[in-house]
Order: structure tokens, then C-alpha cells, then sequence
């Protein structure tokens, strides 16, 4: 038998609404499902610089590895709002589990973009402490992170920091992931565990159309967002490209974990403009066309749309650019100036209790060092 | 004036080609300004300028191919510093690497990154005469994995063996030096020295395999599972090489070659028909001793493929002359690399010859299956009493040795047949009383 290797015709066969609160024109409207009335100008504003500076992060990292400063960059172009959206619904004491391109859940979580770019050129051993940001290592591992969110909920459902009606004490944990990844089978997993434990936890699928080459039809037959119904749960859609919409799903279903009313997926229907990686051509298997039609859908375009039409001065924008200038200088910078990685550090976040041979090993790293010291001297 | 060198923009190339030029000399660039699209062997990449400033010199020409790492433009202009590149500082050593490198695979990395430390480290030469440089002697077990690995396999501390370089670090040298003085001192290993050589590369590597391997499997075989019994005796063979002599005479063994291994092996065959236990077979499974109705004589025949057993089929039904042709057709054979597996099966005793390599017996272990072996031992000229005269007489002088399967062979059967052989070589006419 011969397997169709051209997507089918129809291959979504499922319907599921698609959330969309702010449309590519730039015209909001609301939806009482997922409230957003108390989202005012100076928010959206607010969001409007997450998305810029998030996009100068991300392309200013690709540059850097054009330069030779970098091994390696995911490029998260096009899913700003995605990140932007769902990130700025996370309250403190929630906790974020990225992959490897949630380059604007980072930055809304306060992680200093210098970090991301040392995991890319191999300075940074991983050694950051999550709990500083609550925003976990980020993960190459395609969708091992959605066991360790759901782990975490149900840590947080044992620690009793759930449905107190407690804005400030309950907590949820958020995964991040990508359509390839929910055919892996870490993903079913997690989704059973935090399904049958109802767990705090909501899963945010940034379906991008594509992992790595492969197109969505290779991975579903139904939206993504109906999977959730098969474990137990809800599933929503949303415009990934509409930060208001990304922004009110998200916050909803955060609420709903923190109330102990259990997982979501969330599926943010977006676009990765760019390439998987810089060392990816994207050429190879999807068309101009395609990509173009996407370009019409851009995350920010329809924000600063909707921004000037309620009145945003060209002063508020001259300075989002203008700090997206000086981040991206900022960003070279600190790229040059990263730091060699302490080698002893390898033994310094893995063990509470680091065993006679670690600490024997770490003691050789130690006394090596310090005998090149003294041959440099 | 910063230079730009390839970068690496995929992952581990190694080169790219130079598909467009976007700027010329004199063009003044930004910071991400295009400069030039390359196509690697994974797609047509642009590359942004990572400095600001005016174009110097474009180093390398529209259709190269560039290896990576390589400069491929320079840019004048010095207002706009790489931050990556902060003022050497006066100390340094001028003929290290510019400073602008790039990161991936190549280049220098360490500039960039950082400290004087590791730079010297690298870039220093090691020089062992240095009087200054710290005597390694508190440090403990500094060594590669692969140098750690192979001192644990040969039982060694790390910690006890003296580095021989000056940085302190034990190389494997250092561990093979310190296994040769143990060697030495008498806390000897051998296998571990003999590990030692091969690891050194001063032994030759030879994959076990083809007849090497079967020998090995059937000795271990037969080893393991037969418990061996060897006896010998040492007799006289004059009669026998007199015998030898008058045959190579007869024109009935005109085309045979007449050896004293052919008398050996008749003498074998008419021993068998006394004592038939020496070439019954164990058969384990179904709980019973085999006695084949016909000798199958092995002939144990050193051949360029190794150890090979032809053997004569019903050798205990043939003439002299018959067995002697049969002997030298599976000989010759076998030298020529030619035998057939089939020629080499159905054997229920061999005789083997070690008496060509120059030696008097040996204990032979029992092809796997078979119940009786016999080596010949080298015929010599030796003293040896006459026993009418009582006087010491030079005569020709062999030994044999035979081993036995213990489980179908006791001392009583095992003996006695070694003395048939041995009475039928010394007096050959005894064959008219078998």
C-alpha cells in the first residue's frame, strides 16, 4: 500500500471556533466567555512593546547568528502574540514550562534575554535558577515539558495551592508546546495525568502549522483543540496572532486551573514566518504564496491598527522603536560579553546532596582549574 | 578594522559559496545591513553586517567557495567599535588571533569570550624545560577520560602515577610507564602488559575468525566437557622405520608415500579393533556410547588456514597401501587449502604428528566428540638398551601420547591400547597376531 504523501483535501475534518478578539483589520470585539473589558488602551500598549521588543529579541538573535556569535537560533517570528498573549496572563506565582522558541513568554517573565542568547551559543549550562522567573529551562526535548507542567500542578494541588478563591495564593502551571509535539507521547501522557488528577494546568499549543518541515496534516486529522475532549477536558481555539484573544483565553483558563476546575488546551492557531532554525530553509517545503497570506495576519500590524485608531500617539511608537533600537544594541553586546561558563558549576544544581563521587569529580574540575591558573601565571 | 569571517550558519559546515555581493567598497553599512547572500549546502542564506562603518575591502570574489572561518570582508572605519572588542590589554601576546572571530566550529573563540587564562592555556606551547612552571605533585589525578579508563582497567591509581608533563595532567604514556616499572619490580601482570602492548599499538590485531575460531570453539568444546586423560610411553621404532625403508622399495607403494605417520596409522586402526572404547562416542543426550562400525582416522594437518583434521573414512577396511594414498590425497589437500567440510567430518579418532615440529609428546586434547587422540612424538636416534644384550645401543626412539574421555575411557582400556600401538611399532610382524 502507498501512503498519500500530499496533505488531503479536507484534512481538518473537525470544526472548532476559532476565538478572535482583535481581527487582522485591527476591529475588537468581545466575547463573554472569555472577558476582557477591563483591558484598557494603556495595557494593549503595553502589550503592543512586549510584541516589538519580543520581535528585536528574536531578530536580532537570528542576526547574531548570521554574525557567527551564535550556534544556533529558533526564530519565534510571527508568534508574538502567541507568547505575548498567554505570557501576560501569568500571574507571579504561576509557572511557565517553554520550549526552545518561547522567546516573548521569557522576556514577559522577566528572564534576561542575555540568558537565551547563551543557551544558543553554548555558554549558559542551564544553570539559571527557574524559580527566579518561574519559567522553566527551555526544553528541546519535543513535548517533555508538558509532564514536568503537569508533575508541577500536581505538586500544587498536594501543596494545597489551589481553589482558595485567592488571587494571590493559587497558583497553575502553563505548557507550552508546538503541533508536532502532540504526537508525541509525553503529550497523551501528560494530558491523562492532568486530566484525571485535574490538575492545575494549562497546555498552550502554539500550532504553527509546521515541526521543523513536516506540515499539520501530518499530525492531526481533527483541530487540535478537539483532542482535548478525548482526554476529559476542554480544548478552546484561538486566533495565535490576536494578543487581546491569546491574552483572555489564556487568563481564563489559568483561572479555571487556580480554581481546581482542571486543564486546558489551548490551541493558538499561528504562522512561524520564519525557519525552524538557522540552519533550516523553509523554501524547501512550503510556498511564497503560503507564507505571504500570513504576513496579512501579522501580530503587530493589527495592534498598532487598532492602537492609533484609539488614540496612541506616533510619540508612543517613535519610542517602542526607539527601545527596540537600544535593546538590540543592548543584546550585541551582551552576546559578546557572555561569560565562559564555570565548568565546576555542572556539579552545583543537579543534587541537593552531590554524591562522594560527584563531589570527587567536581574537586578534580576545581584542582585543575587552579593549576591552570598557576601555568598562567 | 574589523573583518567579518563566514560564519557557520547551519550547523556544522564547513564552507560556503559567494552568490551575491549587496555592498561594494565604500558602501557605508549598519549594524544587520545585508552584505551578501551564500548559499551553503543547505540553502541561500544572507548574511547582516555585524559591524557599522564603510566597506574596506570585499576579501573574497562572487562564485568562491569560502571555507568557513574565513575573512570574507573588511570593514574601515573604527567609530563604530565591535563591543565584542574591548582594548587588548598591553600584555598581551601580539601574535595571538584577531579579535572579531566568530563563534561556531572554528576561529577564535576564546578572544572573544574571555579570560587570559584559557587563552594561555591554549595557545601556549608546552615547554617542559621551564624551570618556574609548578612541580605537580599535590594535585590529584588530573587525566583524560580515556586516560582514566584505561589506568582503571589495568588496576591503576590515577593518583600514583607521575605525570611526565609539566602541566601535571597523566597521560597514557605516563600510565604505561608506570605498568612497565611495575612490571619490572615484580608486581607483574602479564595480561595486563599484554593489553598494554596491543593498546600501544605494538602488537599486531587479528580478528578471530574463519578455522581460528572453530579450533578455538572445539578446544573449548572439548576441554570443558570431556575430562581428559593423557598416558604416553616411549619405545622403539627401528622396525618400524626399517619397515618405512622396504616399502619406499615396493612397487605396490610406488605412488604412496610411505611415512612412519602411515605405519602409526595402521597401527592405530588394528589397535582400535582390540579396543574399540577409545573411539566410542559420548552421547550425552540420549544417555549411550556410540561404537561406530568403522575407523574415521583424523589426520591433524597444519595447513596455511590453520589447524585442519581431514579424514580417511573407514580406515580400518583399507590396505597399507590404500590408507597411505588416502592419507596423502587429504594431506596434500589440505596444504593446498582445498579441503571440503564434508572431508573433514565422520572422524572417531585422530592421530596428530607433532613430531615434525621437533618435540617428544604433548597432551592432545580430543576433537570435540571423539573419545581418543594420539601424538607422536619426534623420531630420534637414542640410547637405548638392548635387552638381550643389556648393552646401550643406538636406536630410533619415539614417544607417544595418547589422551582419552575419562567418561567412556578407563586407565584399563586406555592403556592397553597405548600399548598396542606402540608394541605394533616397535615390531611391526606382531600386525599377524590382530
Amino acid at each position: 500500500m502507498t501512503l498519500p504523501m500530499t496533505p488531503q483535501p479536507g484534512a481538518l475534518a473537525g470544526e472548532h471556533e476559532l476565538v478572535q478578539l482583535l481581527s487582522p483589520d485591527g476591529t475588537r470585539r468581545h466575547d463573554p466567555r472569555f472577558p476582557d473589558d477591563d483591558v484598557e488602551r494603556e495595557e494593549v500598549e503595553g502589550w503592543y512593546r512586549d510584541l516589538v521588543l519580543t520581535r528585536r529579541i528574536d531578530t536580532e538573535a537570528f542576526a547574531l547568528q548570521r554574525h557567527g556569535e551564535l550556534g544556533l537560533w529558533p526564530p519565534a517570528l510571527g508568534q508574538e502574540a502567541a507568547q505575548v498573549g498567554s505570557g501576560r496572563a501569568l500571574r507571579p506565582q504561576d509557572f511557565a514550562f517553554p520550549t526552545y522558541r518561547d522567546h516573548g513568554v521569557a522576556y514577559c517573565r522577566g528572564v534576561d534575554p542575555a540568558n537565551l542568547l547563551g543557551l544558543f551559543r553554548g555558554t549558559e549550562l542551564g544553570s539559571w535558577d527557574p524559580q527566579d522567573h518561574r519559567y522553566g529551562l527551555p526544553q528541546i526535548i519535543i513535548g517533555a515539558q508538558t509532564l514536568h507542567a503537569t508533575g508541577y500542578a500536581m505538586g500544587l494541588l498536594l501543596d494545597g495551592a489551589v481553589g482558595h478563591d485567592d488571587p494571590e495564593r493559587d497558583a497553575a502551571a502553563i505548557a507550552y508546546l508546538g503541533d508536532g509535539a502532540t504526537s508525541q507521547g509525553d503529550v497523551a501522557e501528560a494530558f491523562v495525568w492532568a486530566a484525571s488528577y485535574q490538575a492545575p494546568v494549562v497546555f498552550f499549543c502554539q500550532n504553527n502549522q509546521y515541526a521543523i518541515s513536516v506540515p499539520l496534516e501530518r499530525q492531526t486529522r481533527v483541530p487540535i483543540a478537539q483532542r482535548a475532549s478525548g482526554f476529559g477536558f476542554e480544548g478552546v481555539r484561538v486566533d495565535g496572532n490576536d494578543v487581546l484573544a491569546c491574552y483572555a483565553v489564556t487568563r481564563t483558563a489559568l483561572q479555571k486551573a487556580r480554581d481546581g476546575g482542571g486543564p486546558t488546551l489551548i490551541e493558538a492557531v499561528t504562522y512561524r514566518m520564519g525557519a525552524h532554525t538557522t540552519s533550516d530553509d523553509p523554501a524547501r517545503y512550503r510556498t511564497a504564496d503560503e507564507t505571504e497570506q500570513w504576513t496579512a495576519k501579522d501580530p503587530i500590524a493589527r495592534v498598532r491598527t487598532f492602537l492609533e485608531s484609539e488614540g496612541s500617539t506616533p510619540e508612543f511608537f517613535g519610542a517602542v522603536e526607539a527601545e527596540a533600537d537600544a535593546l538590540g544594541a543592548r543584546l550585541r553586546e551582551a552576546c559578546a560579553r557572555l561569560p565562559e561558563p564555570d565548568l565546576a558549576d555542572l556539579f552545583s544544581f543537579v543534587h541537593t546532596d552531590l554524591p562522594p563521587e560527584l563531589a570527587a569529580q567536581r574537586d578534580d574540575v576545581v584542582a585543575w582549574q587552579a593549576l591552570d591558573e598557576r601555568g598562567a601565571a | 578594522m574589523p573583518e567579518f569571517a563566514l560564519p557557520d550558519v547551519g550547523e556544522g559546515l564547513t564552507e560556503a559559496e559567494i552568490v551575491t555581493w549587496r555592498v561594494a567598497e565604500g558602501d557605508e553599512v549598519q549594524v544587520n545591513d545585508v552584505l551578501v547572500d551564500i548559499e551553503t549546502a543547505k540553502s541561500v542564506v544572507e548574511l547582516p553586517s555585524p559591524f557599522a562603518g564603510r566597506v574596506g575591502a570585499l576579501l573574497a570574489n562572487e562564485g568562491d567557495t569560502v571555507a568557513v572561518g574565513t575573512p570574507i570582508l573588511r570593514i574601515d572605519a573604527a567609530d563604530v567599535a565591535d563591543p565584542a572588542d574591548p582594548a587588548p590589554p598591553a600584555d598581551e601576546d601580539a601574535s595571538e588571533a584577531p579579535k572579531n572571530g566568530v563563534l561556531v566550529g572554528y576561529g577564535p573563540r576564546s578572544e572573544i569570550l574571555g579570560s587570559g587564562r584559557r587563552r594561555r592555556r591554549v595557545t601556549r606551547a608546552p615547554r617542559s624545560s621551564e624551570p618556574d612552571v609548578p612541580a605537580p605533585v599535590s594535585v590529584a589525578a588530573l587525566a583524560k577520560p580515556p586516560v582514566r579508563k584505561f589506568a582503571k582497567d589495568h588496576g591503576v591509581d590515577v593518583r600514583e602515577v607521575t605525570p611526565s608533563d609539566p602541566s601535571g595532567i597523566v597521560s597514557r604514556a605516563d600510565v604505561e610507564a608506570h605498568l612497565a616499572l611495575r612490571h619490572t619490580n615484580g608486581g607483574s601482570e602479564p595480561a595486563e602488559r599484554m593489553t598494554q602492548e596491543k593498546e600501544s599499538g605494538r602488537e599486531r590485531r587479528v580478528p578471530i575468525a574463519g578455522v581460528r575460531k572453530r579450533t578455538a570453539e572445539a578446544m573449548v568444546q572439548s576441554a570443558f566437557t570431556a575430562p581428559h586423560v593423557t598416558e604416553w610411553v616411549t619405545v622403539d621404532v627401528s622396525a618400524t622405520m626399517d619397515l618405512v625403508d622396504r616399502l619406499r622399495g615396493d612397487r605396490e607403494f610406488a605412488d604412496v608415500k610411505v611415512t612412519p605417520t602411515l605405519i602409526v596409522a595402521k597401527a592405530v586402526c588394528l589397535a582400535l579393533r582390540r579396543t574399540p572404547d577409545l573411539h566410542a562416542r559420548w552421547n550425552d543426550e540420549a544417555q549411550e556410547i556410540v561404537f561406530p562400525e568403522h575407523v574415521g582416522l583424523g589426520i591433524a594437518t597444519a595447513t596455511d588456514r590453520g589447524l585442519l583434521v581431514p579424514v580417511v573414512e573407514s580406515a580400518d577396511t583399507m590396505s597399507l597401501s590404500e590408507l597411505g594414498r588416502a592419507i596423502g590425497e587429504l594431506v596434500s589437500t589440505g596444504r593446498e587449502g582445498k579441503l571440503q567440510p564434508a572431508q573433514m567430518t565422520g572422524g572417531t579418532f585422530t592421530i596428530t604428528n607433532v613430531g615434525v615440529f621437533g618435540v617428544d609428546a604433548g597432551t592432545p586434547i580430543l576433537n570435540p566428540g571423539q573419545s581418543g587422540i594420539l601424538a607422536v612424538g619426534a623420531i630420534n636416534r637414542r640410547p637405548w638398551v638392548d635387552e638381550a644384550t643389556d648393552a646401550i645401543v643406538p636406536r630410533w626412539v619415539t614417544t607417544l601420547a595418547c589422551s582419552f574421555d575419562h567418561r567412556v575411557v578407563d586407565g584399563e582400556q586406555g592403556s592397553r591400547f597405548l600399548a598396542d600401538v606402540a608394541a605394533l611399532l616397535s615390531d611391526p610382524v606382531r600386525a599377524l597376531t590382530f
